[in-house]
């Protein structure tokens, strides 16, 4: 069973479809009684860091999140948003993130020819071995949606890149800690596979 | 490195599929659940539904028939028609749908776009522009399904849009839709060069040539396929297709721009025990 936070912030319906295709019983969670009893965490996200924090901060569900992600160390996945949110800080706003990975969110740099955001589908490179990639196939693409990404501080924790005006940090991993720039509930098998994978951990 | 975004728009019109002429004649495609099945084995890259009479018929989105699509679909979607409040966009979005298009309504109460954006982030809101030359060559925004002519100059309202936080635009060519005739060149020249914002070129894709020119020589970001994508050839029947993947990519130089960043396959890594428990952790 995963269960998807529920914060206001993140297409809810289309995690639930895809995990219902891929045969994973998952369950929406607002409250922090709900998210106690939790094995598994996804954290999605669409939209502004420092709304995100500040929901997060303000939906009285902080305390359990970090007793379930650095005590507990239940898997939890952040998507998007949510995976920056996992950082230190983003230079898109304010807020102090979740503190949980040793890295940054920085804004996408201004190339020529480039549009901002990185919008579209764009192939990933391993950079280390992970239960999450198992079984993906060569040059696997994935949907991309953001104008900021996570730059992690310790190498080991990238687990695929992608390239963008700058390469970043696609997936990476922490221990129990993970995240995905990408949409893999909008990445057909690629993303079905991924967050089998993360089912399965 | 980003590949070019090749969308089929499909229109419904009631519960149905259609493709129309330069707006008016139009053909059924089929059912929609049945196609939106194919284009997901298919894996193509993104899908926009265009429900072509909500608007004239003063009709909310038919979510009914938006659940059954989303149900199927894992690549991104938008949809467009009829949407005129917040409500109207959330009740699309919730179901699964990442993209919600808005054509009249933002023409007719522009501070729209900004609500939607504010919202659901920009990211989220594309701003639809139909444009017809009129009998001296001038390009016009139409709007109501291209019946009622605004008067506005096409690079104007894109501005416009993009200043109030639109995060895409989708560009149609009333005179080329459905015409097989290759896109208004000119006309997405102008509407890119002068929004900062992604341009997604429609009306009047016949080829693949036609697609790699409207990106390489007039700046669209992506493209929309109607006639293409659902019928055989011109003037020949219903044929759900996408163009061949590989194809695609060695004529928008995406397997050049690949080439800048080393891409090697992902291999079962075949993780030991000891990696497994660390993983777990």
């Amino acid at each position: 069973m995963i269960t998807i936070i529920d914060y206001g912030m993140g297409n809810l319906g289309a995690m639930q479809n895809i995990f219902k295709r891929i045969g994973v019983a998952v369950e929406i969670a607002s409250t922090p009684e709900a998210i106690a009893n939790a094995t598994k965490l996804l954290l999605p996200g669409v939209g502004a860091f420092d709304s995100a924090m500040k929901r997060i901060n303000a939906s009285g569900l902080r305390e359990v999140l970090d007793r379930k992600a650095l005590q507990e160390r239940v898997p939890v996945m952040g998507i998007c948003l949510g995976m920056q949110l996992l950082t230190q800080r983003s230079e898109e706003g304010q807020q102090p993130g979740l503190g949980w990975i040793s890295a940054v969110t920085k804004r996408l740099p201004p190339m020529p020819g480039l549009k901002i955001p990185h919008m579209g589908w764009n192939v990933v490179a391993p950079m280390r071995d992970s239960l999450l990639t198992q079984g993906l196939p060569a040059e696997s693409r994935f949907y991309f949606v953001h104008s900021y990404y996570v730059q992690v501080d310790d190498a080991d924790d990238s687990v695929l890149t992608a390239h963008y005006g700058v390469t970043f940090d696609a997936v990476v991993s922490h221990r129990n800690l993970h995240g995905a720039q990408f949409h893999p509930e909008k990445s057909h098998k690629f993303g079905m596979r991924f967050l089998a994978n993360f089912a399965g951990i | 490195m980003l590949r070019t975004r090749v969308i089929p728009a499909l229109l419904l019109r009631s519960e149905s599929l259609v493709k129309t002429v330069r707006f008016g004649r139009f053909t059924y495609v089929g059912d929609p659940c049945n196609t939106v099945r194919i284009f997901n084995e298919l894996e193509v890259d993104e899908l926009v539904f265009l429900d072509i009479t909500a608007t004239a018929e003063g009709r909310a989105p038919n979510l009914r028939l938006l659940a059954d699509i989303a149900n199927e679909c894992f690549m991104p979607l938008g949809y467009g028609g009829g949407i005129r409040r917040i409500e109207d966009a959330q009740s699309v979005l919730r179901l699964g749908f990442e993209k919600v298009i808005v054509n009249s309504a933002a023409m007719d109460n522009p501070p729209l776009i900004s609500e939607l954006a504010q919202h659901f982030g920009s990211q989220a809101v594309i701003v639809s522009i139909d444009v017809k030359r009129d009998l001296w060559g001038h390009y016009q925004v139409r709007t109501r399904a291209g019946t009622r002519n605004t008067h506005r100059n096409p690079v104007a309202w894109a501005q416009a849009a993009e200043a109030l936080g639109a995060g895409e635009i989708l560009l149609t060519s009333i005179d080329r839709e459905g015409t097989w005739a290759g896109f208004d060149l000119a006309l997405t020249k102008s509407v890119a060069d002068s929004v900062r914002i992604p341009v997604i070129a429609h009306g009047g894709a016949g080829s693949l040539e036609h697609i790699t020119e409207v990106v390489d020589t007039a700046g669209a970001s992506a493209v929309a396929l109607g006639s293409m994508v659902v019928f055989q050839k011109k003037g020949m029947g219903v044929l759900v297709n996408f163009p061949d993947a590989e194809q695609l990519a060695k004529r928008l130089g995406v397997a050049k721009s690949v080439a800048d960043h080393s891409i090697h396959a992902i291999e079962d890594p075949g993780i030991t025990d000891a990696r497994r428990d660390s993983l777990r952790q």
